[in-house]
């Protein structure tokens, strides 16, 4: 693992950086295919569609039949890369994701774009709050929620270039960038982006940023805060866990997600099974559906802010 | 084709399959004995195969999409030599290689894992896009239960195989007429199964689905066909083969005790008896 922090500068949208390294992916193996269901508009793939005519499928609206077809491409050798909007590549199709991936042990993977309020006007319908808790229960696949532009490039080669089923999470906009071009990760490690005594702060994609903005409020009283990117959300960093949480007097989770199955269940499991006994908060999505609005409106609404996670914190502390 | 080779061949088939569903006391019967004889066209005279190298790059695939049908395959297999023939005894035994349903991690020769209804379907036309995409010639067979026609993602396969102009494809409809809970016009009518795969642009033939000679005909002239998918309807009966089981309502899954033990040993005898005097001759 190398990483090299960058400047938190708003970066190309991520849609653009899945379509340029597949582009390089599908230029070096001849193995990789892309398939979509009538969101190439959506995905901006509409590149790799003309580079690569013969192995670019538009699926039309079946996502059950692309997953099934990945696995089957999979069998003769190919490395299906799928797309579709979130909700639809996850709890439409968990039994294909099943059948014809996991428990076939075969070999796809999946952009699973706009999780959580990046449906924003799109609304509730193109929300999944459960996308991690339903593929965290299968066994025999990798879950990544990268945070930035360097980590989902690096996620989806990972992906290319390891057997099995990944499922990768992450908007279709830019995100700030938190990591440098020449950054390299390890399956299964967080990283520890910043030190501080008092809380502890495990994040995944855009709520880095806000832990940041966090970090920045509660520094003013004297509150120290840690943050950590757990973007290998399946296998989970449960040695880092156990190494940071000892000694501090909050531990917060941050996902833009449900509260039930999440990043934020995962780390609880990890802290109970382990008697890590330090109070624990949760910032998630409660037991509740999205609905239509913009990414601020959305955020405030479901509780991901900056300001609510502050003001929930303090409560945790009693300050 | 031999025909008589071919009956042959179907009968063994029947009498294995039979036998691992005696040993074990109970079984999916009627959905397995409706496609005897098309795995027997396939598997003894029509597929590129080497079962002692069953993943050999030049093979043509088969899928058995309506997977609860797995003992039949299980005993074509063994028959052709992938496994050991003890093995068919071991059926659904607590860590055994032949699970009720095909799983391509535990048994030699089963290409793709099936059980979850319209999902093999879907894998077989996967399969069949690659060997398309790299211009092999590779062929892909599938048998799709007439039941598991009410499941949406078999016709979204279909249109995508269609769509895709694989020719390299030969999907099978068992039809049975028979579903898990009875009829399958009773349950949800499957109207014109043929005329539904010639709307969705399939090149859709049905035919009688006991007569080897007929399917293997049948399938040569499919594989003629250029451009455009093919289908082939079977028209068979659950249980197919013996009067007992064909008559017997609820016979997709049957727990042999009683009268149904009883024929099925009497079954298992005359088949025995029949191949042995076949020997003679």
């Amino acid at each position: 693992m190398k990483i090299i922090r960058s400047n938190m500068q708003n970066t190309k949208e991520l849609r653009a950086v899945y379509v340029d390294t597949l582009h390089e992916l599908m230029h070096d193996n001849l193995q990789i295919v892309t398939m979509d269901a009538d969101l190439v508009g959506a995905s901006g793939a509409l590149r790799l569609f003309k580079d690569f005519p013969n192995r670019c499928i538009n699926m039309g609206i079946c996502e059950a039949n692309m997953v099934g077809v990945a696995g089957g491409m999979s069998l003769t050798g190919k490395i299906p890369f799928i797309h579709s909007f979130a909700p639809f590549i996850s709890r439409r199709v968990m039994d294909q994701l099943y059948m014809a991936g996991v428990y076939s042990n075969n070999n796809f993977k999946i952009y699973a774009s706009d999780p959580g309020f990046w449906a924003i006007h799109n609304g509730g319908t193109h929300t999944t709050m459960e996308d991690l808790a339903i593929t965290r229960a299968l066994p025999n696949i990798t879950i990544f929620a990268p945070s930035d532009a360097t980590q989902f490039a690096w996620c989806l080669k990972k992906a290319a270039n390891t057997y099995g089923v990944f499922y990768i999470r992450a908007g279709r906009k830019g995100f700030k960038n938190l990591y440098d071009a020449e950054s390299n990760f390890e399956l299964g490690k967080g990283i520890v982006l910043e030190q501080g005594k008092d809380v502890v702060i495990f994040a995944i994609g855009e709520m880095i940023a806000e832990s940041y903005k966090v970090r920045e409020e509660l520094i003013k009283i004297g509150i120290e805060v840690s943050i950590v990117d757990m973007f290998s959300i399946k296998p989970l960093d449960i040695d880092l866990i156990r190494e940071i949480v000892p000694g501090k007097r909050l531990v917060v989770t941050a996902e833009n997600h449900s509260k039930f199955g999440g990043l934020g269940s995962a780390i609880a499991e990890v802290m109970a099974e382990s008697n890590l006994a330090v109070p624990l908060l949760r910032i998630a999505v409660d037991d509740r559906f999205s609905e239509v609005g913009t990414q601020e409106y959305l955020q405030k609404l479901l509780g991901l802010d900056a300001l609510t996670m502050i003001s929930k914190i303090k409560e945790k502390l009693f300050l | 084709m031999n025909n008589l080779l071919a009956k042959e061949f179907s009968k063994k088939i029947r009498l294995e399959t039979s036998k691992m569903l005696l040993k074990r006391g109970f079984g999916h019967l009627g959905g397995s004995f409706s496609i005897i004889e098309t795995l027997s066209v396939l598997y003894g005279f029509t597929m590129k195969i080497r079962p002692e190298n069953p993943s050999w790059d030049e093979r043509d695939w088969f899928v058995l999409s309506k997977g609860h049908a797995g003992p039949a395959l299980y005993a074509t297999l063994a028959l052709k030599g992938y496994f050991p023939m003890a093995w068919l005894m071991t059926l659904n035994d607590n860590g055994t290689h032949l699970p009720s349903h095909p799983d391509r991690l535990k048994t030699p020769g089963i290409d793709c894992t099936t059980g979850s209804l319209g999902q093999g379907i879907s894998q077989a036309v996967g399969i069949a896009k690659s060997f398309k995409m790299d211009e092999k010639e590779n062929r892909v067979y599938t048998i799709v239960g007439d039941g598991e026609l009410n499941e949406g993602q078999v016709w979204e396969a279909i249109q995508f195989a269609a769509h895709h102009k694989l020719d390299n494809l030969i999907v099978f409809i068992d039809e049975n007429h028979k579903q898990l809970d009875g009829f399958t016009k009773d349950i949800l009518n499957p109207f014109d199964i043929r005329l539904k795969l010639e709307s969705f642009g399939f090149n859709a033939i049905r035919i009688k689905g006991d007569d080897e000679s007929l399917i293997k005909q049948t399938i040569d002239k499919c594989i003629s066909i250029k451009n455009q998918p093919s289908a082939i309807v079977l028209d068979t009966i659950k249980g197919q083969g013996i009067k007992y089981f064909e008559e017997l309502y609820d016979n997709h899954h049957i727990r042999f005790t009683g009268e149904s033990e009883v024929e099925l040993r009497k079954m298992i005898l005359t088949l025995e008896e029949e191949l042995l005097s076949e020997v003679k001759i």
